[in-house]
């Protein structure tokens, strides 16, 4: 029997007359890099705003490292070590990259209701923060106001501060929208060099990323899984890839 | 030189507090005992503006039932003093216990509700306390109380000189602003203002920011309910009027004028706030017109208010620097 680090039963939810996620059952492993695709409106973003606790889901249950965390809030979640990253780059702006992956770290590192102490100078956080901006190549920026760097290095923030809260499991939502050529490819390394350490639920558009990366693969259309295998299966499944993958991959 | 601030701003703002702690003995000297009285006025609200700035500037949480907690912190002087009951730490107690109380249960339904409703809310709770006040026939109702005896501290403490009152208002508004200071730095403070820039996403990085802002509501009432406490020592009459909403507006303005999410902002705010009133209602009876005109202008063209202004001149200071 596999290891599972999360366990999605019998998980429905539905906007008005709008079925968003349709009697959803999805298992990942603990160590694997897990992908969902599906076209546009299939409910990819619903489902993982289910599993981080922003949507609350209509019925179905959501086990995490053994427990069900359907009735725990976002924050609690989070500090359980399901980390989220956002399709929508949603970072601190007005702050630098440092302070952003600093919050991240503090989030995660018991309470802060401390009012005196600088944060500024707290070093072990302070170096945790900067391993978490190498990780992700952006050491080099750290004193830069969020804001004021590229739109590339925004998402890659987003996933050294998913990573800064030194989770169990990734829940990355198209860490690659909106990104160039170049970029994507940077982001592809990043996350490959997370591969077998970090247990990672990956929703992406960009096929040839998601076949370089995955261990194993969910296609989910109409708020339903069609199907979930070993990435080569799927690529070789005739009415999968006519429906969602393009002759481009035949 | 360096114990001297670097920047335009800050060099203003530290010969700003020398004068305020020489205040005293310049007006006495200049033999002009109102100005210490207009003052200490300003001074106490600029101590109630540097508190709401803690909630609407540096949190997002704009509150237009602030002033709820002056009114709250001149009756805990106002209701002991009534019964003979003069002893200082007694009404400082008081104060910041009952305001910390009257927040924690308001604040705790209020920060449920998001932009216009926490506004509403707010204000539907101070306008609830300002009614309390209002039929509380035995402390004079909407007539008021006089408070015949200043709050009773040790002889080196004491506030029965105006000039002792002024050092008492001083040192509390030293120490919100050093206190302000320390905690926008601290842990807790970078959560306060990273749930303003962004609160879902600092859920999502394991921050229940409903609690953090909860708590930094109620320091920033109990900050207030002291400011509360030497007003009601500094008017020796207490009224509800204190504590109605267009106070709150006041204190919301006198944010503004200054700066929002500055550490000195309300401070210079409320000052120009006091001052402004003060010259323009001597001037005509109809002060209320130019002062609102002013206030709008300032909305509209003087943005980051005066700080923001002084701030300009830092720019300008680096470039030919």
């Amino acid at each position: 029997m596999a290891d599972y680090l999360l366990k999605i039963t019998d998980l429905n939810k539905h906007f008005g007359g709008i079925i968003a996620t349709d009697n959803v059952n999805l298992s990942v492993q603990q160590g694997q890099i897990h992908a969902i695709i599906g076209p546009n409106g299939a409910g990819k973003t619903t489902l993982i705003a289910q599993l981080s606790g922003q949507l609350k889901p209509d019925s179905g249950d959501i086990e995490f490292a053994g427990h069900s965390i359907i009735s725990d809030s976002m924050a609690h979640r989070a500090r359980q070590g399901l980390a989220r990253s956002f399709q929508i780059t949603s970072v601190l702006m007005p702050m630098t990259l440092l302070e952003n992956v600093m919050l991240a770290v503090q989030g995660c590192s018991g309470h802060s209701f401390r009012f005196w102490a600088p944060v500024a100078r707290d070093r072990d956080m302070r170096s945790a923060a900067m391993a978490s901006l190498a990780a992700v190549g952006l050491e080099d920026r750290a004193g830069r106001t969020a804001a004021n760097v590229s739109h590339g290095e925004q998402r890659q923030l987003e996933v050294a501060m998913a990573l800064a809260m030194k989770p169990r499991m990734l829940l990355l939502d198209e860490p690659m929208a909106g990104m160039g050529k170049e970029e994507g490819a940077m982001m592809v390394d990043i996350l490959n060099s997370l591969k077998g350490d970090m247990t990672i639920l990956l929703v992406e558009h960009d096929m040839d990323a998601v076949f370089s990366m995955a261990d194993r693969l969910s296609v989910l259309d109409n708020g339903h899984v069609i199907t979930t295998d070993t990435v080569e299966n799927v690529r070789s499944n005739h009415e999968v890839q006519k429906a969602y993958l393009g002759d481009g991959h035949a | 030189m360096n114990w001297l601030p670097a920047t335009v701003s800050g060099r203003a703002y530290a010969l700003l507090l020398l004068v305020l702690a020489c205040a005293p003995f310049i007006f006495e000297w200049a033999n002009q005992p109102f100005y210490l009285d207009l003052l200490s006025r300003a001074l106490i609200l600029g101590i109630a503006a540097i508190s709401l700035n803690l909630i609407l500037g540096f949190g997002g949480m704009v509150s237009l039932g602030h002033a709820a907690y002056i009114g709250i912190g001149a009756y805990c002087v106002g209701i002991p003093s009534y019964y003979d009951f003069y002893n200082g730490w007694l009404h400082l107690a008081l104060a910041l216990s009952v305001s910390a109380g009257f927040a924690l249960v308001t604040g705790a339904i209020s920060l449920r509700t998001k932009g216009v409703y926490f506004i509403m809310i707010t204000m539907a709770f101070s306008q609830m306390a300002y009614f309390v006040f209002l039929s509380l026939e035995e402390y004079g109702a909407d007539d008021g109380l006089v408070i015949y005896s200043r709050s009773e501290f040790p002889e080196w403490l004491s506030m029965n000189s105006s000039t002792g009152l002024y050092y008492w208002i001083f040192a509390v508004l030293l120490m919100a602003l050093f206190f302000t200071k320390r905690l926008l730095h601290s842990r807790f403070g970078r959560v306060i203002v990273g749930s303003r820039y962004n609160e879902q996403r600092m859920q999502a990085l394991g921050f229940n920011t409903y609690r953090y802002r909860l708590v930094c509501y109620v320091i920033a009432a109990m900050i207030c309910s002291v400011a509360g406490m030497l007003l009601g020592n500094f008017t020796s009459f207490i009224s509800p009027d204190m504590m109605g909403w267009s106070r709150s507006g006041e204190l919301i303005f006198m944010v503004i004028i200054g700066g929002v999410a500055t550490l000195f902002g309300p401070l210079v705010g409320t000052i120009a706030f006091v001052l402004l009133e003060e010259f323009l209602s001597a001037i005509t009876i109809y002060w209320h017109l130019i002062f609102g005109v002013l206030l709008v202008l300032l909305v509209l063209f003087g943005k980051g208010g005066i700080h923001g202004w002084l701030e300009m001149l830092d720019r300008k200071d680096v470039d030919h620097g």
